[in-house]
């Protein structure tokens, strides 16, 4: 099964022409997404052809051949496309998400680093009046190993399917920690992003693993700031069933700026990594103090569940 | 990017909310001089980009403009919980009948903005929401729709504040609006003794994100008294931050670059900075990224941990081998990759045979190392 991606999922990318949107595309092609469109205005009806790299199976090397459309609407209803990924530029992120939502588009992957936050309020409080899903901005995306890759993981990390479902803030520790359990193997990795506001959060990310019958463990990956892992185990402790392992990175950091007083009246919490780690312990959560530790506590839990 | 009080006061001022007359100097005689044209008796107060500065001295009354230039100098070169006072703002000073406090900031479990206010503004606003809630509204805010009239008038009617202040509070949802902005901050809101409604301190947060459209955030806005090496390692793009021990890190992601510290830390050692590099990795970037660390004298050995990920470790050895081409190394580094074509990348790395660069596979091993050689 996995989570909100699946080999039915048909994916379409909004800035698929610009260079990141070329080069990412070959590679979700690669990993086998089922990629039916791209969106430009400007080069509307016209064709890319992509040459997949070696080692995609039963490809047999032919160039896969993507149109281009020029709006969201006239790729879903050539295609019908379900998910976008969105590799716009800051400045027409936020016009990019709206069509997208008005599109009728369910799940929006937005990859684009930088965007104003005014912005993201804006087309997230959109997005989610039209019932259309946004992971990110500024994130990896997500991928379902062996099922589809929409975003910018690197599928050969990890190319197992499994029973390992992951949820983090952070590209790299998602890439780290899915490289580590790849002999493992994963039923979706997502990864939310960094921002101060993003679409989906841990809190959605653990409801639907545990929703998901092909998920037996959960790795929750958190980092310093907000308090998104403090609410995330609020949640652990009063709806989560499966396990859970958590890792937090930044107990080391610099403190952050502060952000006058309202911050602190607003988050009750002072979001460093110790207060993370203890809300998820108290939860039930073991975290582990490495990354590898992290995966050593990954496999000694689905060893004991496994008796 | 945090304002200082006077960049603050200015946008306010742009935005219509009543503030004292104030002028922002940078010497004793100016002080002075500001004092005169402002009526003789004044308020001098530091500009730092901290909180606590009227405990620590930072903010004085002078009765004449002789007074001002003395005490401009006592607080001019002040280092208030480690910033330097740079310049003070000279205002009139204002006799204050009731202090509010009244903010806009990022919700973000919520994703949107909150506004916030209370009829018992000053320095101890934050006891207060802690001790007694219930005297501090808090009220979202529709981004679509923002703030009218009728809001504004909602959040002064929720926190007990006169009816007066509903345009302030309205102005100063258009400053959060119109100048990108993560954070406003009112506090105190003041009604003087004549029954003026005026804005005595604020604080700005402005969005980096959002630098493209806003053309008049000039260089000015930023902070020009940063470490040395964090500014030499910001003109070469780098995303540097100087922190108090011997082990470089040089790392690929935020997430992993925290993390490196972290483990470093658990092994004895202090880290001596963070630095993220990004995804790519290149040999230009790997070479800057040296060159600042080995610059800081502090250091007694780098680690440098990549994970392999859109980039493979092939292409990040590549770079490392060319940066030792063009940078000098004096330190001993400690190299860790991992990930995609990591066995390539490791056996590149022999082969250049470096006798200051050493291997380790595990992340873990590798700090070992690295907290090892820095004690």
């Amino acid at each position: 099964m996995a989570i909100f991606l699946s080999k039915e999922s048909k994916v379409l990318v909004q800035g698929m022409t610009g260079s990141e949107g070329m080069k990412h595309t070959r590679r979700m092609l690669a990993s086998g997404t089922d990629i039916v469109a791209g969106v430009n205005p400007r080069k509307a009806g016209h064709v890319i052809d992509f040459d997949v790299p070696q080692g995609a199976s039963d490809l047999g090397g032919t160039p896969i051949a993507v149109p281009v459309f020029g709006t969201v609407r006239d790729a879903v209803e050539a295609t019908g496309a379900d998910v976008t990924v969105v590799f716009v530029p800051p400045p027409f992120a936020k016009a990019a998400v709206i069509e997208a939502a008005d599109a009728g588009i369910g799940l929006a992957v937005v990859i684009t680093e930088g965007i104003p936050v005014h912005d993201a309020v804006a087309f997230l409080a959109y997005a989610a009046a039209r019932g259309t899903c946004v992971i990110g901005p500024n994130c990896p995306g997500l991928i379902s190993p062996g099922q589809s890759n929409a975003g910018i993981i690197p599928a050969d990390i990890a190319t197992k399917p499994g029973r390992i479902g992951l949820v983090s803030k952070s590209g790299t520790l998602t890439y780290q920690l899915m490289y580590e359990l790849r002999e493992t193997g994963f039923s979706s990795a997502v990864g939310i992003g960094g921002d101060p506001v993003v679409g989906t959060t841990h809190i959605d990310c653990l409801a639907a693993f545990e929703e998901d019958p092909d998920t037996e463990l959960i790795v929750l990956i958190g980092e310093i700031g907000g308090d998104a892992e403090e609410r995330a185990a609020a949640y652990i402790a009063d709806h989560v069933t499966k396990p859970v392992v958590g890792y937090i990175a930044g107990f080391t950091a610099p403190e952050g700026k502060t952000m006058g007083h309202a911050g602190a009246i607003v988050s009750g919490s002072s979001g460093t990594a110790d207060a993370k780690k203890l809300a998820l312990e108290a939860a039930g959560v073991r975290v582990g103090a490495t990354p590898t530790e992290t995966s050593r506590l990954v496999l000694a839990r689905l060893a004991e569940a496994h008796g | 990017m945090d304002l200082y009080e006077h960049q603050a006061r200015d946008l306010f001022a742009d935005h219509g909310i009543p503030v004292p007359a104030a002028e922002t100097v940078d010497s004793p005689r100016e002080a002075r001089e500001a004092a005169e044209r402002l009526g003789g008796r004044v308020v001098v107060k530091a500009q730092v980009k901290t909180g606590g500065r009227g405990k620590a001295g930072g903010v004085k009354i002078a009765a004449d403009p002789a007074a001002a230039e003395v005490t401009a100098r006592q607080i001019l070169g002040m280092d208030i919980k480690g910033h330097t006072v740079r310049k003070v703002m000279v205002a009139q000073p204002v006799d204050i009948e009731a202090e509010f406090y009244v903010s806009y900031v990022l919700d973000r479990a919520a994703g949107t903005f909150l506004a916030i206010a209370s009829a018992e503004g000053g320095m101890d606003i934050e006891e207060v929401a802690a001790s007694r809630p219930e005297a501090v509204a808090r009220i979202h805010v529709d981004s679509a729709e923002g703030v009218t009239a009728a809001k504004a008038a909602e959040i002064a009617a929720a926190a007990g504040l006169p009816p007066e202040t509903a345009p302030v509070i309205r102005s100063l949802w258009q400053v959060l609006v119109r100048e990108d902005a993560l954070l406003v901050e009112v506090n105190p809101l003041v009604r003087t003794a004549g029954g003026e409604i005026l804005a005595l301190d604020g604080k700005v947060t402005l969005d980096d994100n959002a630098r493209f459209r806003q053309a008049r955030w000039g260089s000015d806005a930023q902070d020009p008294h940063g470490d040395p090496l964090e500014a030499a390692a910001a003109a070469k793009g780098l995303n540097y931050v100087k922190l108090d021990g011997e082990v470089g890190i040089i790392g690929n992601g935020a997430g992993l670059v925290m993390s490196t510290l972290d483990v470093v830390a658990g092994c004895g050692a202090r880290p001596a900075n963070f630095l993220d590099i990004g995804g790519g990795a290149s040999a230009q970037v790997m070479a800057d990224g040296l060159s600042v660390i080995l610059s800081d004298p502090a250091v007694k050995s780098v680690f440098v941990n990549v994970f392999g990920g859109i980039t493979a470790c092939d292409a990040v050895a590549d770079g490392i081998v060319q940066a030792l081409e063009s940078v000098r190394l004096t330190k001993p580094l400690v190299v860790r990759l991992d990930g995609n074509n990591a066995a390539r990348g490791r056996a590149i790395l022999d082969g250049r045979a470096h006798p200051l660069v050493q291997q380790a596979t595990t992340m873990d091993d590798a700090a070992r190392q690295a907290a090892d050689l820095a004690n």
